[in-house]
């Protein structure tokens, strides 16, 4: 019997600009026990389908059925549905750092809990959430039940969360992108004690993430939405090795971890569908490589298989598999030219100062790299290691405290104000943050246009023309040199940050954490975007992540760094099949890539209904 | 930058938006056209005086007062009644308008070309220019301004000037919060870094990637300290220490009523000068409130359009 | 926390300072005869003499500057010739009122001004929010002279022509012996300078919640199944306290010049009333002496909020 079904589930947002359906048709059910996985990109709709059954979009319009022990979860009354909240279907949150309350100790928030359900003494409220607390592994927890959450670390808050979510053994429990915040180590830690939980107490989980490696890890069932429909729900095991569905199989082939490194990725085409339009045929057809005639103009069928896979297309037999099909990019060895050599850069902040004599807080403690010409470095490590500092260092928005840093054989300490000025135009960099890199108040042209603006190089017409052929490299349409950032996808954007960065031909161009903030599928255009220019323009990188996966994939050489060290530099296949730093083997175990994928052996389809979407 | 695209680009461009969005509000379009009606109100003012032959200051004994020396209530001759000298409350009410007007707009742009100068330095500069420029501007919010205003009148006399320069002086702080608080977190945004690692100097990147987004604060600002100058002008004419009598003023006139109560037996001589002085800041806040909401991005979600 | 308290408390030094050396040179420094101006028109050629030695303006100015301060230090604030009082004296029988007016117009302001700001947030675009922010607009814009005249107009003046004494013209009772009679006083006066100030607060209260109850935290709340009641008037107005306390402290000098307005329209023999008294007079000894008063009471008032700011958010402390 399912703990939770939802039947023809919709739900639709209204906003200034139209209905925005956030959520169409979306069946499934929930066995006891179960993890249930719901995959997805931003704007899936996975998030808005579970606020929107417990009742926390107030503004939003669902419709369907939502049976939980019994009863139509819809149809409550809010009263009602505030006393299943928390005490029958818990929640924990993507963010812990705004998802607890800054100005409560984390104990009062958990009895706070426990009060809101059920009489109890406070002192039996305060036992239960100190023993809770101290089994989601925080130590000493009746001395840290009065700390507040300024207090604690990331990952602690999110045992904290944990701990809030289970303090009344709720059957359910709604754990929506619980890891993402966190740092790899973390996450994996996070994900573990999530499983051990639930095993212990029997718990049913769904688990919402965009990381498909994650799910593929842990999930019983996994559901992928796409735009507010549910593309292919079925078993875990057989999902993975053999997607039925054309867009789950994109997802895969988009991540670079499911690929040898080198190899050009097969990235999805186009971007998401705006959710105002209600397209006649398949969401998903406009992008999909297998597309029929048909798809644009028919509503998908539900095909049914043998092995449990449920998909939403007109598809008979298995997607393409694309990634087979394409081999990797024979790519120029690094020139022996060194373009950068880093030699003990110190960064220190505050102490030494007139009111904080001693020691202060030391971000980089000694530094040394060589960048050669053509070749990517890839710079791993996790947040607050100081590899994003190290990076504005060397882009000289950061002063060192000690060192040295010679860019094409010259000391960039011993430069005039003129020189170094000039020296601006040789390290480039490239933002982690698509929206905030680009001024939203200027006109694209004139941003791709700025390094001519400031180096008094082109003007008029002729920086017109260069800014187009710069659009034109990164796969921009040139006419669009009068919009604002603002139209354009996140995607797009970090593509018009390239583009300014090429504009002076710089011997070095750093990309900070560039892919991080997209979508797998867009990630998997703009790496290949990097590595096309590398090759044609015979470019130098420097590339910044804490994800090895995609590390691994674009870069010739990595250097792990942890607390403004780094522990080890290596070619990027010697360091993944031999690491010899503990703290590197600690990183590569944390990572989760998905199985390795097999045809669908013995697959039959088993039925097929053309539904009507409302 | 040539501001030419090969082709031209259809886009809902942010002005019309905004006047769109304004256009929605019946109370907007309402005060927009007060504070049209009020300006031409005060422009008018000479053909007022002539179209009824009577002067701002003149004192007219015989028809504007009662024969117990009272004014008399709005009549044929006196629309708008007259004062407790005779004078004639229309024409006074309109050449007061001129100088509510000009103090209020005068006083709040230059009040906000002081705070958007200090607010921008400060912010983008931060350190100890931030440090000394914040104080300064705690040390001026933390001072009883109209008590300093009073012992300033009191010892250079009460003029025109001087009411803007106290007003100016006491009231550029709040734009000077608002935009040290915005720079602040602009500063501190990539596009900053990114035209900063480019090699753009401090007035380049303030002027140019900065400034740019600063408008909104500015224009919803600059509205909102123009109702704020008006009432603080009255204010200080009410206690005696703005206009000199008996050139007309709004706060002068309503200091008059006020006179003996005079005001409770002459309730013309509160109500008029008294409602033109809150309808025209309610307009000018109406229209403050509005521009915000206009222009708030948050309000107006990005539309993504399938491609 | 030590530390942040010591810096607000030299600040607040600074500011009266500052405030001393203001008053300071635009008296005795500014052209005319301080003796004079000290004196007023009537005194005689004996007093001025006997003035000028006392206030020492024979020594060089900077050793003037400091025995000013340090009598103003002890409380000395000088001597009214006009009125033949110490200031100090003066201005201490005036304090009960003002002290009256302003501690209730802050309460009045909060009680009324923090409920519209949350009620407004709670429904927003609904009529209550319409509501309420035409509370807010058109109290922002009431210049506070002319809803005082027109107070008095309505709750005084007319109840009286129909022989009704709804409230007094105005004037200051004493808080002793009948408490009722001085409330009944002062309801119209704290009314009239809340509510000019409420809007701020409302409108500052508004904002925050509105901003408060688009927290993750908030969500979480709810997630966690408390009451909607408890998910607002605890877990938001928790969070929006901190901000209004800030508010509190930047509207402080806001509040003194409200009152001297207030004490003029409704005739109360306040500190207020005496400085424009003085202003009309030339009676500069005064003068000095309320603004190095509402200096102080400025900086007392904002250490406090410092204070109250502090045990308010955890993650000063």
């Amino acid at each position: 019997m399912a703990v939770l079904e939802a039947r023809h589930l919709s739900v639709d947002i209204p906003t200034e600009d139209g209905v925005i359906h956030a959520v169409r048709d979306v069946s499934f059910a929930l066995e006891a026990g179960e993890l249930f996985g719901i995959a997805g990109e931003s704007g899936s709709g996975k998030s808005v389908l579970t606020q929107a059954i417990l009742g926390l979009l107030p503004n939003a319009i669902v419709t369907g059925d939502v049976l939980f022990e019994g009863r139509n979860l819809l149809g409550l009354k809010p009263a009602e549905l505030q006393s299943i909240r928390g005490s029958r279907i818990g929640m924990i949150f993507q963010d812990p750092m705004s998802s607890l309350h800054p100005y409560y100790t984390v104990g009062s928030q958990i009895t706070e809990m426990i009060h809101a359900h059920e009489k109890v003494e406070k002192t039996v409220a305060r036992r239960r959430a100190i023993d809770l607390l101290a089994r989601v592994g925080i130590s000493e927890a009746d001395r840290r039940f009065d700390s507040f959450p300024h207090q604690f670390s990331g990952g602690m808050r999110q045992r904290v969360m944990i701990a809030m979510a289970l303090i009344l053994n709720p059957p359910l429990v709604i754990a929506d992108e619980p890891t993402t915040a966190l740092d790899v180590t973390v996450q994996a830690q996070i994900v573990a004690l999530l499983d051990e939980m639930r095993r212990e107490r029997g718990t049913t989980v769904v688990m919402i993430t965009h990381d498909l490696g994650l799910l593929s890890s842990i999930a019983d069932h996994v559901m992928v939405m796409y735009a507010g429909r549910r593309m292919e729900l079925g078993p875990s095991s057989a999902l993975f090795a053999a997607p039925a569905h054309p867009y789950t199989a994109g997802l895969l082939a988009s991540s670079p971890a499911n690929y040898e490194a080198g190899a050009e990725l097969v990235p999805i085409p186009g971007r998401p569908p705006s959710l105002l339009d209600t397209p006649k045929g398949c969401v998903f057809a406009p992008r999909c490589a297998s597309a029929l005639p048909r798809c644009t103009t028919e509503a998908p069928p539900l095909r049914v298989f043998s092995d449990g896979l449920q998909s939403l297309c007109w598809l008979e037999g298995p997607p393409a598999d694309a990634a087979a099909s394409v081999a990797g990019i024979a790519k120029a060895p690094a020139a022996d030219e060194i373009v950068v050599k880093v030699e003990g850069v110190r960064l220190t902040y505050g102490g030494g100062s007139l009111f904080n004599p001693g020691a202060g807080f030391e971000v980089l403690k000694g530094i040394d790299l060589e960048l050669h010409r053509g070749e990517t470095l890839g710079l791993v490590g996790e947040s607050g290691c100081g590899k994003s500092t190290f990076a504005r260092v060397l882009a000289g928005l950061i002063p060192m405290t000690h060192g040295k840093v010679s860019l094409l054989g010259r000391d960039l300490g011993s430069l005039d104000g003129r020189a170094w000025q000039a020296m601006r135009r040789e390290v480039q960099l490239v933002f982690q943050n698509p929206f905030g890199a680009l001024n939203p108040r200027r006109r694209v042209g004139a941003i791709i246009g700025d390094p001519y603006r400031i180096h008094s190089l082109a003007s008029g017409t002729e920086r017109k023309r260069e800014v187009q052929r710069l659009m034109e490299l990164v796969g921009l349409n040139p006419e669009h040199y009068n919009r604002f950032p603002a139209e354009f996808s996140g995607g797009q954007r970090q593509r018009i940050g390239i583009a300014r960065a090429l504009a002076l031909n710089p011997s070095l161009i750093i990309y900070d954490e560039p892919v991080s903030a997209l979508d797998v599928s867009i990630q998997a255009q703009v790496l290949n975007l990097m590595r096309s220019l590398q090759r044609d323009l015979d470019l130098t990188y420097l590339f910044i992540s804490h994800d090895l996966a995609v590390v691994r994939h674009v870069c010739d050489r990595i250097a792990v760094m942890q607390a403004g060290q780094i522990v080890e530099l290596a070619d990027a296949e010697t360091l993944y099949r031999a690491p010899q730093h503990p703290y590197t083997r600690t990183l590569l175990a944390a990572s989760v890539t998905t199985p390795p994928r097999h045809p669908a052996a013995g697959r039959t389809l088993v039925s097929s209904n053309v539904v009507e979407v409302a | 930058m040539s501001t030419q695209a090969a082709i031209p680009v259809i886009q809902r461009g942010s002005l019309a938006l905004t006047l769109r969005r304004l256009g929605r509000d019946p109370a907007i379009i309402a005060a927009l056209v007060f504070i049209v009606l009020v300006v031409l109100f005060a422009l008018s003012a000479p053909w007022i005086s002539a179209l009824t032959g009577h002067s701002a200051i003149e004192q007219y004994r015989d028809t504007g007062l009662s024969e117990m020396g009272l004014p008399v209530a709005p009549n044929a001759e006196f629309l708008f009644g007259t004062d407790h000298l005779g004078r004639d409350v229309l024409v006074r009410l309109a050449y007061g308008a001129q100088v509510s007007l000009t103090v209020g707009v005068l006083a709040a742009v230059v009040a906000a070309l002081i705070g958007i100068t200090v607010g921008m330095v400060a912010g983008y500069f931060g350190g100890w220019v931030d440090t000394v420029l914040s104080r300064a501007m705690d040390l001026v919010m933390s001072v009883p301004f109209l008590l300093c205003a009073l012992a300033l009148v009191s010892v250079f006399g009460p003029s025109l000037s001087l009411s803007i320069g106290v007003i100016v002086f006491f009231s550029w702080t709040t734009m000077g919060r608002v935009i040290r608080g915005q720079m602040m977190s602009l500063r501190r945004q990539e596009f900053v870094e990114a035209s900063r690692s480019l090699g753009a100097g401090p007035l380049s990147i303030m002027f140019i990637d900065i400034l740019p987004n600063l408008s909104v604060p500015i224009i919803v600002y600059t509205t909102m300290m123009i109702p704020g100058s008006i009432v603080f002008e009255a204010t200080l004419s009410f206690l005696g220490m703005g206009i000199v009598p008996p050139a007309p003023s709004w706060g002068g006139m309503l200091a008059d009523a006020a006179g003996n109560s005079l005001y409770l037996v002459a309730s013309w001589l509160v109500l008029i000068p008294g409602l033109a002085l809150l309808f025209t800041t309610l307009a000018f806040n109406i229209l403050g409130d509005g521009l915000r909401d206009a222009l708030d991005p948050r309000g107006r979600p990005v539309r993504r359009k399938p491609k | 926390m030590i530390r942040y308290l010591l810096g607000r408390v030299a600040f607040g030094a600074l500011i009266l300072l500052t405030l001393s050396m203001f008053v300071f040179f635009l008296f005795f420094v500014a052209p005319g005869d301080p003796a004079r101006m000290v004196a007023g028109d009537k005194a005689t050629e004996t007093q001025l003499i006997q003035i000028r030695t006392n206030l020492g303006l024979d020594r060089p100015i900077h050793e003037q500057y400091l025995s000013f301060l340090g009598k103003a230090v002890t409380g000395d604030l000088g001597f009214s010739y006009r009125n033949q009082q110490p200031v100090a004296k003066l201005i201490f029988n005036r304090l009960p009122a003002t002290l009256s007016l302003v501690v209730g117009g802050v309460l009045v302001w909060l009680a009324v001004g923090i409920p519209i700001g949350i009620m407004s947030a709670r429904h927003p675009g609904a009529v209550r929010d319409r509501l309420g922010q035409g509370f807010i607009l058109i109290g922002l814009s009431f210049p506070t002279f002319v809803l005082g005249m027109m107070s008095l107009y309505l709750f005084y003046f007319l109840p009286r022509q129909s022989g009704f004494m709804l409230f007094p013209a105005g004037g200051f009772k004493p808080f002793l012996p009948n408490p009722a009679i001085w409330a009944w006083h002062l309801i119209l006066p704290w009314t009239t300078l809340a509510l000019t100030t409420a809007a701020v607060y409302a409108r500052l209260t508004r904002g925050q919640m509105l901003e408060v109850m688009g927290e993750d935290y908030i969500r979480t709340a709810r997630a966690k199944g408390l009451s909607e009641r408890k998910v607002v008037w605890k877990h938001g107005m928790r969070a929006t306290l901190t901000p209004l306390a800030t508010q509190l402290g930047a509207d402080i000098a806001l509040l003194l010049g409200g009152a001297i307005v207030i004490e003029q329209v409704y005739g109360l023999q306040g500190v207020g009333a005496l400085a424009v008294q003085a202003v009309a007079n030339q009676d500069r000894p005064i003068i000095i002496g309320v603004v190095l008063l509402g200096g102080l009471f400025i900086v007392v008032a904002n250490i406090i909020v410092d204070i109250a700011y502090v045990l308010l958010d955890p993650r000063v402390r």
